[in-house]
């Protein structure tokens, strides 16, 4: 991999965000709704604040005078700044990001954790008992919307059994390990909720994918080398069997970040995609724009973090 | 009972040979206790009674940390600022006005040493201005001191047009002078018989000068202290994330004694009303929610868990169905439901009449909103001394095809009524809403049963509740014959909610349909009559003309009531702290505390 490829893939990912933006912009623009529409319903505010207030956050002007406003900001670093909480729409974000990634990240490492040795193990043995009961519950899994999931592990863990709390504290206070146990009871079932569910689907990827490599003949040509069936299986077929499953899980990032925000809602994690979920009911556009943004740099990023691991996984396929 | 009795009553309270609680009771029992019968004591003469507070911990802190819920978290906590209640509430945990609203509608004294009175000169006998003073040796959380300076500043700040200030219309009528250093004297230009708007309950949260002097006007959303509140309230600003979380810590130098009782406080946000009446209600796992828009059916299977209680407290919001008095289907020049044009159809009074007689409103409280939802015939229902006791609510639809088959409305052969070929047919729309959708059911039921056709409409909230002038389906376009929604009364005093009966205040295509008169209702003896009782002084006269008002506006079905709906709260058993419906839920949080 050569820095030039990073550089021009980086240059052509500069033109893709320009267009997204625009295509945000205009149909966040052309949405119905008003930020201020609380104040609306409210007689004891004269209808002259909201119009002073829409003045002042340049709500009347032209759709394209209002993109290039953004535009030109957001080149100099400037985020936009929020409606209804009048401050910078990058502290917003910024304030989230941690939960978000403690949430998303451990979610993720347990469904890789699960699916891989369960899809690898399953694909030894296909067709054995242990392949089917992976099977059946690889398929429920991600058959269960999260939301459901998720209401279902609340009644049973917090109302039933009452062992876990349903409402997510980004700021618990205290230090040490009661502080930590705080913090792992409370993220256990979001946690679990989304990792069970990617875990899911990843399970049938990782099982396919090794099924198809477990036939090839230089697995064969391995065996008869006369390698144990253990190296064989984790030096020469895991690793090139990962290389449709690193495509899925970078590229399902961003959308495990999306899906993410469901769950978020149901156990009040204030993550990214709350946030999102808030701004959007309030019709705050510029932090819409702003987590959008971030979603769509992510798929980006992560297009280009699979493919650079393409290379690492398999040193024949060239960057050009 | 006439005036001249009332006066007698308040003469005897004067003399002391009545108490005052006899007298709201009294008052009570003739429908005219409530917020404001005090308000109206004092314009009497008799000075205001201060609440008598159970408050029974016997020193400052020690109560552990209070966890509480509003699954719409505050978004900002600058009060000036505050759009929805959300962020009034959040700003109450560190801001205070000078007096407060408590449930009955007396004024409680936060950072003023007494509430204004005939009696100890604060009110003028004009009408036309206000002296508060101030308690002394109150401190702002920063160590400085809390001075007239600042509650004038206040008023600067928030009257000023370029800061765009959420309670602007609060400020900008009034002017405010500082007396001395503990006394300020609010100045109106005319005589203003509700004279406790300005720096009191939702609206009245005081700022401090030093912290925002520099950032008045244009320059209002650059300032550090929008987002870290400094304040003069129980609790120390900590911590705060937009939507999601505020924190507090015990202030130690709180200016009531032995408050407040908790050592911190965390108010969470985000998530749904449900599963925030079961964090309350049934694992207990918070102390308090706010605004619990369930259905009662589902509050009362969780208050089953025993764990906390729901508070039910009394407002002045109403759900209810508007009349288009214009036509909304013809163009004239080029605007739909033009002042120009009349409804073809809900012009004719019976038919009017008959609508009103169609809405089972013991249905809809009984099927759909329970506790959250009480059967009205009124618009203004609260507080009390302002409800009407001539209004009816009749649901029968044999009356009401009665009065249709009167006017000349006959059943067609689809059962339809029609008269001159044109069919009795309304578009009924409202926001898109569980309960409301059941509502419109129950109507539609009614209506089919009488002859009359309705057409439901649903829209969603975010379009339906926008101010989008280019969208036909706001609600203050009005494009249709009925329309429902909860309009809220955010003061003890129907004066301001009135205004949407005011010929003036007309939505039309000229104002950007931002009047406050939707249903286009006019009539000139309502202007006349709300005009005079803006400045009568005499409490007993305006609120005797304010009801007439409300009363010719509902007898000529502008508006057709169908429910109040008092605030909702839950809170565990343990704690004890006092809900009122005119002003915030946190309005009296330095006295929460936890029974063992």
């Amino acid at each position: 991999m050569s820095r030039q490829y990073l550089i021009r893939r980086l240059l052509i990912a500069i033109p893709a965000l320009f267009g997204i933006s625009v295509v945000l912009f205009g149909v966040l623009a052309m949405a119905p709704g008003d930020p201020f529409e609380e104040l609306a319903t409210n007689p004891a505010v004269p209808p002259e604040v909201r119009q002073a207030l829409r003045a002042k956050f340049g709500l009347d002007d032209p759709i394209w005078q209002r993109y290039l406003h953004w535009l030109w900001a957001m080149l100099q670093g400037d985020w936009g700044f929020s409606f209804t909480s009048r401050m910078d729409v990058d502290t917003l974000i910024l304030q989230r990001l941690p939960t978000t990634l403690i949430v998303i990240g451990s979610s993720q490492i347990i469904a890789i954790i699960i699916a891989i040795p369960i899809g690898v193990l399953a694909a030894t043995k296909p067709y054995s008992v242990f392949d089917q009961i992976a099977n059946t519950i690889a398929f429920i899994g991600f058959s269960l919307p999260t939301f459901f999931t998720g209401l279902l592990l609340i009644l049973l863990f917090s109302i039933q059994l009452d062992w876990l709390p349903f409402v997510y504290r980004a700021d618990i206070p205290g230090s040490g390990l009661p502080w930590l146990w705080e913090h792992i009871k409370q993220s256990i079932m979001p946690v679990m909720v989304l990792g069970l569910f990617q875990g899911a689907s990843l399970v049938r990827y990782v099982r396919s994918a090794v099924l198809d490599v477990i036939k090839l003949d230089y697995v064969t040509t391995a065996r008869s080398k006369g390698i144990g069936e253990r190296k064989v299986i984790t030096k020469h077929v895991v690793r090139n069997a990962l290389i449709p499953v690193v495509t899925l899980v970078a590229l399902q990032m961003p959308i495990v970040f999306g899906g993410a925000i469901v769950t978020e809602q149901i156990f009040r994690v204030p993550g990214i995609g709350s946030l999102l979920i808030s701004a959007m009911l309030s019709n705050d556009t510029p932090v819409v724009m702003g987590v959008t943004f971030v979603f769509a740099c992510l798929v980006i990023l992560f297009n280009l973090i699979a493919d650079i691991l393409y290379g690492w996984l398999d040193p024949r396929i060239a960057f050009r | 009972m006439g005036e001249r009795d009332l006066r007698g009553l308040i003469d005897k309270v004067k003399t002391g040979s009545m108490s005052r609680r006899t007298f709201v009771r009294r008052m009570a029992a003739l429908g005219l206790t409530a917020p404001l019968a005090t308000q109206l004591l004092a314009m009497g003469g008799v000075a205001m009674a201060q609440t008598r507070a159970a408050y029974k911990p016997t020193k400052r802190g020690g109560g552990g940390t209070l966890k509480v819920l509003w699954w719409q978290g505050p978004t900002l906590l600058n009060p000036h600022f505050a759009v929805g209640t959300k962020d009034q509430d959040g700003s109450r945990l560190f801001y205070e006005p000078l007096a407060a609203w408590d449930p009955e509608g007396n004024l409680k004294p936060k950072l003023a040493a007494e509430i204004p009175s005939r009696e100890n000169g604060g009110l003028a006998a004009d009408g036309k201005s206000v002296i508060w003073k101030l308690k002394r040796d109150v401190k702002w959380h920063d160590g400085k001191p809390f001075t007239a300076d600042d509650v004038v500043f206040n008023w600067q700040y928030a009257s000023d047009p370029a800061t765009a200030a959420v309670t602007s219309g609060t400020y900008n009528e009034i002017k405010v002078e500082k007396v001395d250093d503990f006394t300020v004297k609010v100045i109106f230009s005319k005589p203003t018989p509700f004279w406790a708007d300005a720096f009191v309950g939702t609206r009245g949260m005081l700022i401090p000068k030093h912290l925002f002097a520099d950032f008045i006007g244009a320059k209002s959303r650059d300032a550090p202290t929008n987002l870290k509140p400094v304040g003069t309230g129980p609790y120390l600003f900590r911590d705060f994330k937009p939507g999601d979380a505020v924190s507090g810590v015990i202030n130690p130098n709180y200016h009531q004694p032995n408050r407040p009782y908790f050592d911190a406080i965390e108010l969470k946000g985000g998530g749904d009303a449900v599963s925030a009446a079961r964090a309350v209600l049934q694992t207990g796992e918070y102390d308090f929610a706010w605004n619990l828009q369930v259905e009662d059916e589902i509050l009362q299977r969780l208050e089953k868990g025993g764990k906390g209680r729901v508070n039910i407290a009394p407002t002045g919001n109403i759900e209810h169905i508007q009349v288009n008095t214009t036509d909304p289907w013809t163009e004239v020049d080029g605007e739909r439901s033009s002042l120009k044009s009349k409804h073809p159809i809900l012009s004719e009074k019976p038919v009017r009449e008959a609508l009103a007689m169609l809405i089972d409103r013991a249905s809809v409280e009984k099927h759909i909103y329970g506790r959250t939802g009480v059967a009205t015939g009124n618009f203004v229902n609260n507080p009390e001394r302002y409800r009407s006791k001539n209004t009816t609510m009749e649901f029968s639809i044999e009356k009401a095809s009665d009065l249709l088959e009167k006017a000349g409305w006959k059943k067609g052969a689809d059962g339809i009524r029609e008269k001159g070929g044109k069919k009795l047919k309304f578009v009924y729309q409202t926001s898109i809403n569980q309960p409301r959708q059941k509502t419109q059911a129950i109507v539609k039921q009614a209506c089919q049963r009488a002859g009359i056709d309705i057409e439901i409409k649903a829209v969603t909230a975010s379009v339906y509740f926008s101010s989008d002038v280019a969208n036909p389906d706001t609600y203050t376009k009005f494009f249709t014959d009925l329309q429902m929604y909860t309009t809220t009364m955010s003061q003890p005093d129907p004066e301001v909610f009135l205004l949407q009966f005011a010929s003036w205040e007309v939505a039309t295509k000229e104002n950007k349909w931002q009047g406050r008169n939707i249903t286009r209702w006019r009539n000139e003896e309502y202007d006349k009559l709300f005009r005079q009782a803006q400045v009568e002084l005499d409490p007993l006269k305006r609120a005797g003309m304010l009801i007439t008002c409300q009363d010719m506006a509902v007898k000529d079905q502008a508006v057709i009531p169908v429910v109040y709906r008092p605030g909702v709260a839950g809170h565990s058993n343990q704690l004890q702290c006092v809900i009122s419906g005119w002003d915030n839920n946190t309005w009296d949080l330095s006295d929460w505390y936890k029974e063992a």
